[in-house]
């Protein structure tokens, strides 16, 4: 927990400077801006005294006001995170669920031409940047087929190639850390022990391997979870998906400061809970993990 | 197959596996030939490599078959041939009446699921029992290989128990099914002396128990007169010596046998250097034409070169490898 | 791996030397070994191939490029692909697509090779001390580069933009602030291995200094493993660039970044597809090129390491 706070702390600390020297210094600033500032929460108190006052009105749920829109920081975030949160995790979740099946078709057939497709495959989606298969996909499905929206939400069919850009990266690199965990995983003493007490071959792939074969994918999982949110604030500036991503990009290219702070902190809050939650499922996973935990 | 008297349990004839490599075919069971009577104890014996371990699992049909293949050979399980079955019928025989243990206790347990659960599986993959069944009886197998407090024991994870009552569990979990035969890999080399010793006691009264033939594969003497009926000494994939066990300690005829007999250090003896075998085991890639052991024999001689000696016969019960044997 | 549960025969006696000629002496030196096995790697083989073609076009740009990346022709607008002069189109202000990518290869290598050299630097030094002294430095700096380690580059590379302000050199100081955390996660570990191992305990008793050991005994033993993630990190570096550039936020006009390529084309989808696609194969070949390599490398180097 301790970690949490600090890390928080660091985080935002780190984005205090951003103000006062940008809109003081920077040529970019408008008159309004300067004005703005100076009458946001005084400049001319000591950066400590800043940070404890933003962090006083941040706990009683004022984040600032946008200084584009007027709008609370808190009221936008509230409106873009589920957004973010449906894009992430669809795409997380369509990724490991087809995944994990291909990675372990792949290992049962080593070196077969399913094995080898698969990972060029695999290979590939590791390689394409994700904004570029957006374009892609945009100018097949929208530009030329016309069977998919490019961009906004609305309805389900918006949300497919934001999915599919974001989840395919996930989906090459499980896919071939399933295979290359299954094949470790078989290559074990102990399950050539298992063969010898009898088991049926589908009892000691399906059961046994595969369960052994999942941890180190579930503590790839959690490095994921943070990852997606990197990911999201490009996809969805692609698609012009209304999430938080693309509020970031926005704000930071228009200089929109508190709304920059707001989800960045958030942001770095989300990427730790991830972890903490990636921890608590590896010790889920692994019973040797608990153990020594426990002492 | 017509035998005058009652057929061995496990009867081993000529049998040859080869390992394909990418530096060549390496002959790791050349030839091999052994039986076993029930409830009798046979030990494999040699060194590191001489393919006793290989032998085993051609029994059990457990060769990792990419690079390892069964060319040619029977093995007459109770006067069936196992290599003509199918792989469903071998699953069938394996845990319920051939029994495998392995070496490293360590790692032969799936470290995921609890000890209770392997042995419940193992039960009921053989035996049409309820869960609850199932339970009994592996609570009791925990109590015969004498793990204490059993009924806590099922929910223990493997990585909670020491090397000495995980190889227990793989015994217990082995015996289960009261197999009829029971190999075991080197069961005690990865552990400590006194363990060992409790092992060898164990395995010894479940062998009387249960009436089971062992196949004890070793390269440790010491467990060979223990436990041991019979002996077949390997070297370089072959049987050089096959023999009871106090003729093979009283009366080695096998230089290779001689040799390994006085390489064991004798405690009394203080003053004396210890005997070694000159030389190494040879590449089995580019086989010699003649014995394997003739660089490293102090009886060589011509014949020992150019041709290989057959396994004969040289006294009651008693087979050696060698020219100079007779 | 041969899969063999014994170990194989080892070197003849004296009696058969005439046949020691054979593989299965292990006579030859273990780089040479190394290098046979990499060469035989047919992907490796194309990573390399791929990579090099990416040097020789930074390197020659000057002469392969057709146009200068920033000479505009308005009279050639939106020319689409093979027209003459033009072998991959024109963007809206003319410029010679074609041009513009092989100039985009100096960019990227530029940023990839900076980015790279110091994050390794920093890794290696963070790693080793971590590694090295254990106790209560480990805890911290191991702690301290797990969470940079799990932390998506991007948002940090956004925070750091926000402060500094676009441009290129923003977005390799910020790919560097986070990337070290991937040289060092290595390098810990070897070291912490290495440590314990009889040359380093017996240096240590013999009163070497710790410089010493480092610099003699743990450095050639983790060259591998960190040129292995060193080509991972170039494709990284690559990716964080060329996604920073797409949101307007690295390399800025007219400087030629595949990133900011894209970024144009994407206004323009519905009339010039070609925009959108060849600098983006460009990037796609890159950093497949890379990871290929840094595959190929683990294979050689190190078959024991995981991701």
């Amino acid at each position: 927990m301790v970690l949490v706070i600090s890390a928080v702390v660091f985080v935002t600390m780190r984005l205090i400077p951003v103000d006062p020297a940008e809109l003081v210094v920077g040529p970019y600033a408008t008159a309004d801006q300067r004005e703005l500032a100076r009458r946001s929460l005084g400049l001319d108190q000591p950066v400590l005294v800043q940070y404890g006052i933003y962090l006083q009105s941040a706990l009683r749920g004022d984040l600032g006001r946008s200084i584009k829109s007027g709008k609370e920081v808190t009221l936008l975030i509230r409106d873009t995170l589920p957004n973010t949160l449906m894009l992430g995790g669809l795409a997380l979740a369509l990724a490991y669920l087809i995944a994990i099946p291909i990675g372990v078709v792949a290992a049962m057939r080593q070196n077969t031409a399913l094995d080898q497709g698969a990972m060029a495959f695999a290979l590939l989606g590791i390689a394409v940047p994700n904004f570029w298969l957006g374009l892609l996909l945009i100018l097949v499905f929208s530009v030329s087929l016309r069977w998919l929206p490019a961009t906004g939400s609305g309805g389900w069919q918006h949300l497919v190639l934001p999915t599919i850009t974001l989840g395919l990266q996930y989906t090459a690199i499980v896919a071939r850390m399933t295979r290359s965990s299954v094949l470790e995983v078989l290559r074990q003493d102990y399950i050539r022990a298992l063969r010898a007490k009898g088991l049926v071959e589908r009892q000691v792939v399906y059961v046994h391997a595969l369960r052994n074969a999942v941890i180190p994918i579930i503590s790839l999982l959690g490095l994921h979870m943070s990852g997606v949110v990197g990911g999201a604030v490009i996809v969805e500036t692609v698609f012009a998906w209304p999430g938080m991503g693309r509020l970031l990009v926005n704000s930071i290219i228009g200089r929109d400061y508190p709304v920059v702070q707001g989800v960045l902190t958030l942001l770095g809050i989300a990427v730790l809970l991830a972890n903490l939650l990636a921890d608590a499922l590896y010790t889920v996973a692994d019973p040797r993990i608990k153990y020594s935990a426990q002492r | 197959m017509a035998e005058p008297s009652r057929p061995p349990l496990l009867d081993v004839r000529d049998l040859k596996t080869s390992l394909y490599t990418r530096r060549g075919v390496l002959p790791a069971v050349d030839r091999v030939s052994f039986a076993l009577e029930p409830g009798e104890t046979l030990a494999l014996v040699g060194e590191s490599g001489c393919g006793k371990t290989m032998t085993a699992l051609s029994v059990i049909r457990l060769v990792p078959a990419p690079p390892g293949r069964i060319e040619h050979g029977r093995v007459l399980f109770r006067g069936d041939d196992l290599l003509a079955r199918s792989p469903e019928e071998m699953r069938r025989i394996r845990g319920d009446r051939i029994s495998m243990v392995f070496q490293e206790p360590m790692t032969s347990l799936d470290p995921v699921f609890t000890v209770g659960r392997q042995l419940i599986e193992t039960v009921q993959a053989h035996r049409n029992v309820s869960h609850k069944e199932a339970w009994e009886l592996s609570v009791g197998m925990l109590r015969k290989v004498r793990i204490p407090e059993p009924q806590r024991r099922m929910a223990s994870y493997p990585h909670e128990l020491s090397g000495g009552m995980r190889q227990r569990v793989m015994i217990g979990m082995a015996l289960a099914c009261s197999p009829d035969l029971l190999i075991a890999d080197e069961p005690t080399t990865a552990l400590d002396v006194t363990t060992q010793a409790q092992i060898l006691e164990l395995v010894k009264e479940l062998r009387e128990d249960l009436r089971m033939a062992v196949l004890l594969i070793t390269h440790a003497l010491g467990v060979v007169a223990e436990m041991a009926d019979r002996v077949a000494v390997m070297y370089a994939g072959r049987i050089v010596e096959y023999a009871p066990v106090d003729t093979v300690f009283g009366n080695p005829r096998h230089p290779y046998t001689v040799g390994l007999l006085q390489s064991i250090p004798d405690l009394e003896l203080t003053r004396e250097r210890l005997s070694t075998i000159p030389g190494t085991v040879p590449s089995l890639l580019r086989p010699p034409p003649g014995c394997y052991f003739w660089p490293r024999c102090p009886l060589a001689g011509e014949i020992c070169r150019d041709a290989q000696p057959p396994l004969a016969q040289v006294g009651q019960s008693h087979y050696a490898a060698c020219w100079k044997a007779g | 791996m041969e899969g063999a549960t014994e170990p194989l025969g080892t070197a003849p006696p004296e009696a058969y030397a005439a046949e020691a000629g054979d593989e299965t002496a292990l006579a030859s030196a273990p780089w040479r070994d190394a290098l046979t096995r990499f060469t035989g790697n047919r992907s490796a083989m194309v990573g390399l191939a791929i990579i090099v073609v990416l040097c020789l076009a930074a390197l020659l740009a000057p002469i392969l490029a057709l146009h200068p990346y920033a000479e505009q022709d308005l009279l050639s607008s939106l020319e689409p692909p093979l027209t003459p002069g033009h072998p991959l189109g024109t963007d809206i202000f003319g410029r010679d697509v074609y041009s513009r990518i092989v100039w985009g290869a100096r960019v990227s290598l530029e940023v990839g090779l900076i980015v790279t050299t110091v994050s390794m630097v920093i890794g290696i030094v963070i790693g080793c001390v971590s590694g090295f002294y254990g106790g209560r430095i480990d805890l911290l700096l191991s702690n301290l580069i797990n969470l940079v380690w799990g932390f998506p580059l991007i948002l940090v590379a956004l925070l750091l933009v926000t402060v500094i302000g676009p441009g290129l050199n923003g977005a390799m100081i910020a790919t560097g602030l986070v990337i070290w955390s991937g040289f060092a996660r290595i390098v810990r570990g070897e070291v912490l291995a290495l440590r314990q191992r009889e040359f380093v305990v017996a240096a240590k008793a013999l009163g070497r200094g710790n410089l010493w050991i480092v610099s003699r005994h743990i450095l050639p033993n983790i060259v591998g493993p960190v040129l292995v993630i060193a080509s991972f990190t170039m494709a990284v570096a690559v990716i964080v660039e060329t996604s920073l550039s797409f949101l307007g936020l690295g390399a800025q006009p007219p400087t030629p970044s595949w990133g900011s390529m894209l970024n144009e084309g994407r206004a323009l989808l519905h009339r010039a597809y070609w925009l959108a696609t060849f600098p983006g194969v460009a990037i796609a070949l890159v950093v497949l090129g890379f990871n290929l390599l840094g595959d190929g490398l683990r294979d050689v180097l190190d078959p024991r390491m995981q991701d």
